[in-house]
């Protein structure tokens, strides 16, 4: 038990961004968009949170910068191929390059700056419990949004108005259209939802994972969470499973090197991208799984005077 | 008043060749608000960044040195990106040539007959190849995304890299450094000039003008362009997509492979746990700016070569920082994509609300 404890609390804390930056991009794929800029996203929101909470002192005006600034981005990606039509992949990819050259710049004079930590916040009573106590009920904020994000998402998705009108916008945009919705305006929202949602994942790496920042902090996280998207055939359920997994292979190199595995450290390290390649493999080949969940129009463009 | 796009009736001609060079305008006025925002006298700024690295012959050298690595991987990426098959890896690739092509010099380093530089760069190609089979078998056998399998697979390639030099690879005679012993003299690139300008550049000049036969006057080239914009008239017409896919993953994987290894056989002599400022990314913008054709990828390879010049010397002349490189990279491929749009479509300001008109 006294070993558990600790790993399970690693394990939460390497997935919450996961769980976090995927869920918002499972929205937006769900409405037809292919957002590929959610490290730049990422790590715009994770410097923006550091940068707001190390000078003002509060984690969570951090935590509203990191949203917003990953907003602002989403926004611009929003305009070019919503607006404009732009290629949806070429723009994700300068997304995240203008995102990791911005946060690069932004961050400079923070590099080797104690940042803040975002404190837990323990859940009286609950947080006593013997065994899953802490680590059910002794996290922070953004641990117990995360979850609340995951439940709110699948129920609008699949129980409400908005998500049918949401999912149809994605899985038929021109019969969506001719029904009278607005497949533009869904879309950008979709798009700010994902974008909202990685600048959280952003501002917990700074603010929760490790509170301080580095360039490239992000490390490809990002992009994890795409594949996660399609691991998980776009449910939000297997998007929190999904996540934990991959959490829990992120951090096994911690414990690997911990209980005398030799294994160069290197090796351990690349593991989450590896097993990113397999899982993604084995999820592809079953063409049924992909065809039947991913949504028709993703990465198509629309333009509503055709 | 609001912005309205209106069809043009076909592509415009004159707007393939203007927009990027509206693009690059754009970008100089962004470039120049933010030497305003940071409170840099903008021309002082404008001219540290974009001119300063152009007055001295060392420096047109080094310029050289940058971009020849960056037109070579991105004409390779443009069959690829014509094609519609998205590599986005050439950083890893780029990587693994320079690993393969790093086996010679550092473990066979007896190896000294003219025969071993000819089969350095073969190596080179062979790793980048090699590193690029995988996201095309996966993409062409179970239908994986390639855009993901390539790009996790710069990380791995990355950690490889530094698995190597701090391990196996380490100069015996190197103080612990994590560093590769340097290359003997017949493992290094020839050298013109008085910098580091080396042999890579020319390899990039015969990379061009292979890619430039390719796709003006070849089958293969047709080939390519009808995948990429009409799969189902390739079809049709008999053109393989998988096919098409091995193509261009294995040619800009060799590409970036021989990059890789001119790079440290070229410029740096030995290896390194980093080789490379992001050359394999820097370098799609590359494709993207000279809109996928060999000889606008030139001219926007010494652009983009200029940036990483421009933004050292501004941060020493006018002390910003020069992460202003990777922001003016950024931007400048916003400004691509976004300007593109005038090909297809006319740009206009209307004044009456328009929703009406429909009614």
């Amino acid at each position: 038990m006294s070993a558990l404890e600790p790993m399970l609390l690693t394990i939460i804390t390497a997935s919450t961004p996961l769980l976090l930056a995927a869920i918002g991009e499972l929205v937006c794929e769900r409405s037809g968009v292919l957002n590929l800029g959610v490290e730049g996203m990422m790590i715009v929101g994770a410097v923006a949170a550091f940068g707001t909470a190390y000078t003002t002192g509060s984690p969570l005006l951090g935590i509203v910068a990191g949203m917003l600034a990953a907003v602002a981005l989403s926004l611009l990606f929003g305009f070019l191929t919503l607006r404009l039509m732009c290629n949806q992949v070429a723009t994700g990819l300068a997304l995240t390059i203008l995102g990791l050259g911005l946060s690069g710049m932004i961050g400079e004079s923070f590099v080797g700056e104690p940042g803040v930590k975002l404190s837990q916040i323990s859940i009286p009573m609950l947080s006593d419990l013997p065994l899953v106590g802490k680590v059910l009920f002794g996290q922070d904020v953004l641990v117990y949004a995360s979850f609340a994000i995951v439940g709110l998402t699948s129920y609008v998705l699949f129980r409400s108005r908005w998500g049918l009108i949401l999912r149809a916008v994605g899985d038929n945009h021109t019969s969506a259209h001719a029904l009278g919705y607005s497949v533009l305006r869904v879309r950008y929202l979709a798009v700010m939802f994902g974008g909202a949602c990685s600048g959280l994942a952003g501002a917990y790496l700074s603010l929760a994972y490790t509170p301080q920042w580095t360039e490239g902090m992000s490390a490809g996280r990002g992009w994890i969470a795409l594949a996660l998207v399609v691991f998980a055939s776009w449910r939000p359920g297997r998007v929190l499973i999904g996540a934990y997994l991959f959490g829990a292979v992120s951090i096994l190199q911690f414990h690997a090197q911990a209980s005398g595995v030799t294994l160069p450290s290197q090796l351990m390290s690349s593991l989450p991208y590896l097993v990113t390649i397999v899982v993604l493999v084995i999820i592809s080949q079953n063409r049924q799984l992909t065809k039947t969940n991913s949504p028709a129009c993703l990465g198509k463009p629309f333009s509503p005077d055709r | 008043m609001r912005l309205e796009l209106e069809k043009r009736a076909e592509t415009s001609k004159r707007m393939s060749v203007l927009s990027p060079l509206i693009a690059i305008a754009l970008t100089g006025i962004s470039v120049t608000l933010m030497f305003i925002a940071l409170g840099v006298a903008p021309l002082a700024g404008l001219h540290a960044f974009f001119v300063e690295p152009l007055t001295s012959v060392w420096s047109w050298e080094e310029l050289l040195v940058k971009a020849g690595p960056l037109v070579l991987i991105a004409v390779g990426l443009s069959v690829c990106f014509l094609s519609n098959t998205w590599n986005i890896g050439a950083e890893g690739q780029f990587t693994m040539g320079a690993i393969f092509g790093s086996v010679i010099p550092v473990l066979y380093f007896d190896f000294t007959s003219a025969w071993a530089l000819p089969l350095m760069i073969l190596m080179g190609a062979l790793g980048g190849m090699v590193w690029a089979a995988i996201p095309a078998l996966l993409r062409t056998k179970f239908n994986t995304n390639e855009i993901l399998v390539s790009l996790m697979l710069v990380y791995v390639a990355q950690y490889l890299l530094d698995f190597l030099v701090r391990g196996p690879w380490r100069d015996p005679d190197g103080f612990n450094f994590p560093e590769s012993r340097l290359f003997d003299a017949a493992h290094v690139l020839p050298k013109f000039g008085d910098g580091r300008l080396h042999l890579g550049i020319a390899l990039a000049v015969v990379a061009v003008l292979l890619i430039w036969f390719l796709l003006a006057k070849s089958l293969k080239g047709f080939e390519i362009k009808v995948i990429g914009q009409a799969p189902r008239a390739g079809r049709f017409a008999g053109f393989s997509q998988n096919r098409t896919i091995w193509f261009g993953f294995l040619l800009s994987g060799a590409f970036a492979g021989i990059a890789g290894l001119s790079e440290v056989s070229g410029a740096i002599e030995q290896l390194t746990p980093v080789i490379s400022p992001g050359y394999g990314f820097t370098a799609i913008i590359v494709a993207f700016l000279g809109r996928l054709n060999p000889i606008g990828i030139v001219f926007a390879g010494l652009l983009l070569g200029l940036s990483y010049l421009g933004g050292e010397a501004a941060q020493v002349s006018v002390g910003i920082s020069n992460k202003m490189t990777n922001v003016f990279q950024g931007m400048l491929l916003f400004y691509v994509l976004a300007c593109d749009i005038l090909i297809l479509y006319r740009l206009r300001l209307v004044r009456s609300a328009p929703a009406k008109e429909a009614s």
